[in-house]
């Protein structure tokens, strides 16, 4: 939902970042308001999944230039965790299986971290168990998968749905979510694009990675952004991802070289 | 294997074997001055007293030592317990289990059954120190009997121990409640301990037994253990070794394993004490069908170096055996794995697992790992991996970006590491206790 006057949640200008010496991002520049679904689409390589990374503070990469202002802060000065505590959630492409540690117990320190971090209550087991099960409606996940080591063992759409019950407990103000609707099922898509939807509201917003216009049949996005060569190289509004599936990528390719020079 | 030549190398060779020999002769007298009160046990003392003086002791140079240096046994300055210490029950309070009612103590290698407790088991069943059970006879004729007993530090703990600690489960007889075996050493002085147990579930039975060793100060010890298990056809027996005694401490084990038809054994090792620790493992397929599951954990820190290695030798068709081993070594310890499985032509269909798995948490910590498989039969199914490995930059990136802060990252990942080893203890009020010593070690 776009609306004018709304607050300003992320501000990326002029971004860029490398990966081992080899420059990725050449010059990203974003805004994101309140209340707003912004996608990012493109290419393999074209740095999508790069930017996700830098936004949430993978050491891997490496910013040289350029500002990422978050809520008025300095958000490059905040280690992975304290942007987590602020309100930004990362939604994996791959995530991780942690054997030994189960669900319930890593959502819940998960949780508690954030709860610490605002000077909120932290929850018991007991509380927490309440709390948790109210969240496995938004996903439709059983809640035997609590007592399960994180991801262990889980299929890939129950892994991504697993992603987003952990958005739903952190209720981030900023979502980013990194080709969640890659390797889905058309059922399995339905119910993350649910879930997404679900937890919109007007006071946070989401960035969606994605390379396929399909996810844009059930999360509707303000804004489509297409990245190519590391910027952004057109940015239009949901018919823009309707464009794409008919064109392809190559002709915005093309743009981006063209820039370059 | 080397043997060292002494005609040709020069004198300095000569002195050094001189002095390797000297040395095992000092210390077959510290640990053989202790006397038993059992003179049944002397015809066994001296058979074994006569097999170490007939070996050398091992250098770096034998293969089965390779990497675990136990020269330092022979420089330490060990003495023979003396009278034993009177402890009150406070004294051992953190090593009593609640679920495991039953127990054995041993201190400074002497029996104290102010500390042990047997009662409420079934009438048949025997649990004591060979010292204190009637018809002793009948149990010294047990003792020594398993394969691999000349073994130099095997041969050394026979030629010197006084007591036995004894469990004997009859025929298709339950044990409902574990029974716990616990050694302990409470010296300012440097001892040297012989513990010996004697495990046998006859045919049907089933029992779970907690082998425990820990110190009760911070002085240097030399424990050289054996345990005989014999689990006889269709019984089963669960096993959990526990090795915490004190980082100056230096720790033999050895654990030999009999397995009869249809027999299951199920043995859990946790290993986080001792300068050098080496734990002997032996696993003997006497009979088809039998199930071998092991499942292991050796935590070392600071400059420990803990060594298992373990022998499953298959002989008959049939046979399933699934072992996990994990390390976590930190600082500049040292881990060493070698898992042998003889799987000879009689093992037809046998199905045979192994893993290593390896978390190395400094650069200075060393991992050396050797799977030995050793397969004839043509009808098998066996497979095995090692890995070593440190903390992934993405596991941890994926906790913080949760929220949790990168040192809490790490100690939960390796953490959850550990306690997959941890988990699978059957004995709850011990798998309690070992996971907060581990969550301890990891902080």
């Amino acid at each position: 939902m776009i609306r004018e006057n709304s607050d300003v949640i992320l501000s990326v200008q002029d971004l860029v970042a490398e990966v081992e010496g080899t420059e990725i991002l050449k010059g990203v520049t974003l805004k994101v308001r309140a209340g707003e679904i912004h996608t990012v689409m493109g290419l393999n390589g074209s740095g999508k999944s790069t930017f996700s990374k830098v936004l949430a503070g993978h050491p891997d990469y490496t910013v040289t230039g350029g500002t990422i202002t978050y809520r008025g802060q300095d958000l490059l000065e905040l280690e992975p965790e304290d942007r987590a505590r602020a309100g930004i959630f990362l939604a994996f492409q791959y995530p991780l299986e942690i054997p030994g540690v189960s669900n319930l117990d890593f959502l819940r320190v998960a949780y508690n971290a954030r709860q610490a971090h605002h000077g909120h209550e932290e929850l018991d087991a007991f509380d927490f168990d309440e709390l948790v099960r109210d969240k496995l409606d938004v996903v439709k996940m059983d809640a035997s998968f609590l007592g399960r080591s994180v991801n262990e063992g889980f299929s890939g759409g129950e892994k991504k749905r697993n992603e987003i019950l952990q958005m739903a407990l952190l209720e981030p103000t900023l979502a980013i979510l990194d080709e969640t609707d890659s390797g889905l099922d058309i059922d399995a898509l339905k119910i993350v694009a649910e879930g997404v939807n679900q937890l919109a509201t007007p006071d946070n917003a989401m960035l969606v990675i994605t390379h396929y216009q399909r996810l844009l049949n059930y999360v509707v996005p303000d804004y489509v952004h297409v990245m190519a060569g590391g910027r952004i190289v057109r940015t239009g509004g949901k018919e823009l991802a309707l464009e794409l599936e008919e064109r392809g990528y190559e002709w915005l390719s093309d743009v981006a070289e063209a820039t370059a020079r | 294997m080397t043997t060292p030549v002494i005609s040709t190398e020069s004198g300095v060779v000569l002195s050094v074997a001189a002095q390797r020999a000297a040395g095992l002769q000092r210390l077959l007298e510290v640990v053989r001055s202790p006397r038993s009160t059992l003179p049944q046990l002397d015809a066994l003392r001296q058979q074994a007293a006569d097999q170490v003086m007939q070996q050398q002791f091992p250098t770096t140079r034998d293969e089965e030592w390779r990497f675990t240096d136990m020269s330092p046994l022979l420089t330490l300055a060990l003495h023979a317990p003396p009278e034993q210490p009177i402890l009150a029950l406070d004294a051992i309070a953190p090593w009593v289990l609640s679920d495991a009612p039953v127990r054995l103590v041993f201190v400074d290698g002497a029996y104290a059954p102010s500390l042990s407790v047997v009662e409420n088991l079934p009438a048949s069943v025997t649990v004591g120190a060979l010292s204190d059970l009637p018809q002793a006879d009948d149990w010294v004729a047990q003792i020594a009997q398993q394969p691999d007993r000349d073994e130099l530090f095997t041969a050394l703990n026979t030629a010197g121990m006084t007591d036995v600690a004894v469990v004997s489960v009859p025929r298709n007889i339950a044990v409902a409640t574990p029974i716990h075996l616990l050694f302990i050493v409470t010296g300012q002085q440097t001892l040297a301990t012989t513990p010996r147990c004697l495990v046998i579930a006859e045919s049907g039975s089933a029992v779970t037994v907690v082998e425990e060793f820990a110190s009760l100060s911070q002085a240097a010890q030399f424990t050289n253990s054996v345990t005989e298990v014999s689990v006889d056809e269709n019984a089963q027996v669960s096993h959990i070794r526990v090795q915490q005694e004190n980082d100056a401490t230096i720790h033999m084990g050895k654990t030999v394993v009999s397995q009869g038809r249809d027999a299951r054994y199920i043995g859990h090792v946790v290993s986080l004490g001792g300068a050098i620790a080496r734990h002997n493992l032996h696993i003997h397929q006497t009979g088809e069908q039998t199930d071998t599951q092991l499942n292991s954990l050796t935590y070392l820190a600071g400059q420990q170096l803990g060594d298992l290695h373990s022998a499953i030798a298959l002989n008959h068709p049939h046979g399933r055996t699934n072992q996990l081993h994990k390390t976590v070594v930190g600082d500049r310890a040292h881990a060493v794995f070698n898992g042998k499985v003889f799987v000879p032509q009689p093992a037809q269909h046998t199905d045979a697992a192994q893993l290593n798995r390896n978390l190395l948490l400094s650069p200075k910590a060393r991992v050396d790992t050797k799977p030995q498989l050793e397969i004839v039969a043509d009808n098998v199914k066996c497979t095995h991996g090692a890995t070593v490995g440190q903390l992934q930059a993405d596991e941890v990136f994926y906790l913080q970006s949760r929220g949790i802060d990168a040192a809490s990252a790490r100690r939960l990942l390796v953490y959850a590491f550990a306690c997959e080893v941890l988990e699978q203890i059957p004995v709850e009020s011990l798998r309690q206790r070992l996971v907060q010593s581990i969550s301890q070690a990891v902080a």
